[in-house]
């Protein structure tokens, strides 16, 4: 048994990995419906799914078991295959894109063993990335297509339309970043933004690259189907668009890609143009490293607080339970400055992919939804000239610089 | 038998099987999944030549922006099961033959070239970016800029076809 872990230990720990960041990715996909509904319904003055236990935390529960147990009809006239085959390939596309993220800047040493956070490291990061989102057009475009109805027809014409015009804008906004970082890897993207340790903030590619970044912003949101720009699902005109056929599971297929491509492009935006795991603050500034305390600490006693004056079992036991948990590793982080100082990177990474959550719920929540017309002159009028002027931009004072 | 012998294997095995269920499908949108399969097995060729560069390209470019071009035409026109027809006595009598011939020469000029056949099994030298854009823009940069060029005509041509005559 021991002599077969040895052996086999790089596959075992790939696996391992895979399957804890599949499950972290879609518990993180449930409860970030459940924060999406939270936060929208505050927006507009309103309570939010507070039924399901306490703060309504029990409602991706519920929704998950509704998705499974319901009755999932495949409608008359369709084209089988492609119809089974459009859900799985935009889910199976949205999942396999966080793979190539990575997660922190040092590896885990556990058993004599560095691991490293993040599944695949490839010297063509950014581009395996693009390359997997040109292909993840397919699952909405195969769903309207294959479902053989008028509404979901033209959510997939209206959505394959809109990524082609947004994929040119998305991969010219990167180049910039790329020309900086002088690599495809993300991590040497990140590092390549480490170069001046006291600067902090100010040594983040977004300062010289903040074109870049709202171009690619907006076009990522636009590739992700989300609001402002979610006409392939525009329910005052086409009932639910490209999923109007599609039940139960297949159902929720599609929603976890949607969301895991939020995640995806939460994380771009985050290794890209906001340092991915390095701290804000600059590195002389050793105080902000018991910034993850500060913060779990008095979240977990909140939590321990709130659950208390629950009178069910789950908020009475569990609630206190998990605020003691978040609280006990707060405590952990203070007394053991190893710990602390790996947990870090991680820490920062996280911290900027929720603000990015935030923002995309946040979009949610305030703006209308585009015209299909200015969707289209915004994408090619306005995003791509200004995408490939930051190009050349950079290309120039790079050159004016001095190549390294 | 080497992994890298094995994947080759599978993956030429899946280009093969795609381009060949690219012509007998008979719905075009399936034809142009079966393209899709054909060009993601490219790509995997590529990258077990190890020029991971080329590989994505093509993913990006042919997988992703052709294809979805095809596809979302196939959608636009909405259109139908294609009808077979009898197979025209020409290209029976003459295609045949032609075909086989052609497939002859290329396995015999494979066969010869037997020491290219080696090299690519092993990591290659196109990995790295700078000297694929050496090659593009230093080399080969007449050819290069001739092609695009020609791309640009096609566009124009395109642009001037669709265009609706004023009145």
């Amino acid at each position: 048994m021991i002599s077969f872990l040895n052996a086999n230990a790089t596959i075992i720990i790939y696996l391992v990995k895979i399957a804890l960041l599949l499950f972290i990715v879609l518990t993180v996909n449930a409860y970030l419906t459940w924060f999406e509904r939270k936060v929208v319904a505050h927006m507009q003055s309103r309570w939010g799914p507070h039924r399901v236990g306490p703060h309504g935390l029990l409602q991706p529960l519920a929704d998950g078991a509704k998705f499974l147990l319901k009755e999932d009809p495949t409608p008359a006239g369709v084209d089988k295959f492609t119809y089974f085959l459009a859900p799985l390939m935009a889910l199976a596309l949205a999942l396999t894109s966080i793979a190539i993220i990575p997660f922190g800047p040092e590896p885990l040493h556990i058993f004599g063993r560095d691991i490293t956070l993040g599944i695949a490291d490839l010297n063509i990061g950014i581009l395996a990335l693009f390359a997997i989102t040109a292909l993840s057009v397919y699952g909405v475009a195969l769903a309207g297509w294959s479902s053989n109805s008028k509404y979901p027809l033209l959510g997939g014409l209206r959505s394959s339309a809109q990524m082609v015009s947004y994929e040119l804008a998305l991969t010219m906004s990167v180049v910039g970043v790329l020309l900086l970082a002088g690599s495809f890897n993300l991590r040497d993207i990140i590092n390549a933004q480490a170069h001046h340790p006291e600067w902090g903030i100010a040594g983040w590619n977004l300062w010289p690259q903040i074109l870049g970044f709202f171009c690619f912003f907006v076009a990522a949101v636009a590739e992700t189907n989300r609001v402002p720009f979610d006409l392939p699902e525009a329910e005052s005109e086409l009932v639910a668009g490209f999923h109007t056929e599609y039940a139960s599971f297949k159902f929720a297929m599609f929603f976890i890609a949607e969301y895991t491509s939020m995640i995806t492009v939460s994380c771009l935006c985050t290794i890209m143009f906001f340092g991915g795991w390095l701290s804000p603050f600059p590195a002389s500034w050793t105080f902000t490293h018991y910034l993850p305390s500060v913060i779990l600490i008095p979240f977990g006693l909140w939590v321990i607080w709130d659950g208390i004056r629950y009178e069910t079992i789950f908020g009475r036991i569990i609630l206190p339970g998990v605020g003691t948990a978040i609280t006990a590793i707060g405590v952990v982080l203070i007394a053991f400055p190893p710990v602390n100082e790996f947990i870090q990177g991680p820490f920062w990474l996280l911290g900027k992919i929720f603000v990015f959550l935030f923002v995309y719920v946040w979009m949610r929540g305030t703006l209308p939804r585009f015209r299909y017309d200015q969707l289209m002159s915004f994408g090619w009028k306005l995003l791509l000239p200004v995408s490939i002027a930051n190009v050349v931009i950079t290309a120039f004072v790079i050159l004016m610089r001095g190549a390294k | 038998m080497t992994p890298q012998l094995a994947i080759f294997f599978v993956l030429a095995a899946l280009a093969v099987l795609g381009a060949l269920s690219l012509i007998f499908q008979r719905h075009p949108i399936h034809s142009a999944l079966s393209l899709i399969v054909v060009m993601i097995a490219l790509a995997g060729l590529y990258l077990l030549m190890g020029s991971e560069f080329v590989a994505a390209v093509q993913i990006i470019v042919y997988g992703g922006a052709i294809m979805v071009l095809f596809v979302f035409v196939i959608m636009l026109l909405n259109a139908g099961v294609e009808e077979r027809t009898n197979v025209s006595k020409l290209a029976g009598i003459a295609g045949i033959p032609l075909a086989v011939a052609l497939l002859g020469f290329l396995a015999a000029a494979i066969a010869r070239s037997n020491e290219s056949a080696q090299a690519g099994l092993q990591s290659g030298t196109l990995a790295n970016t700078k000297e694929i854009s050496t090659m593009l823009f230093k080399d080969f940069v007449y050819p290069f800029e001739l092609t695009s060029f020609l791309i640009l005509v096609a566009i124009l041509g395109a642009i001037v076809l669709a265009q609706r005559e004023k009145s």
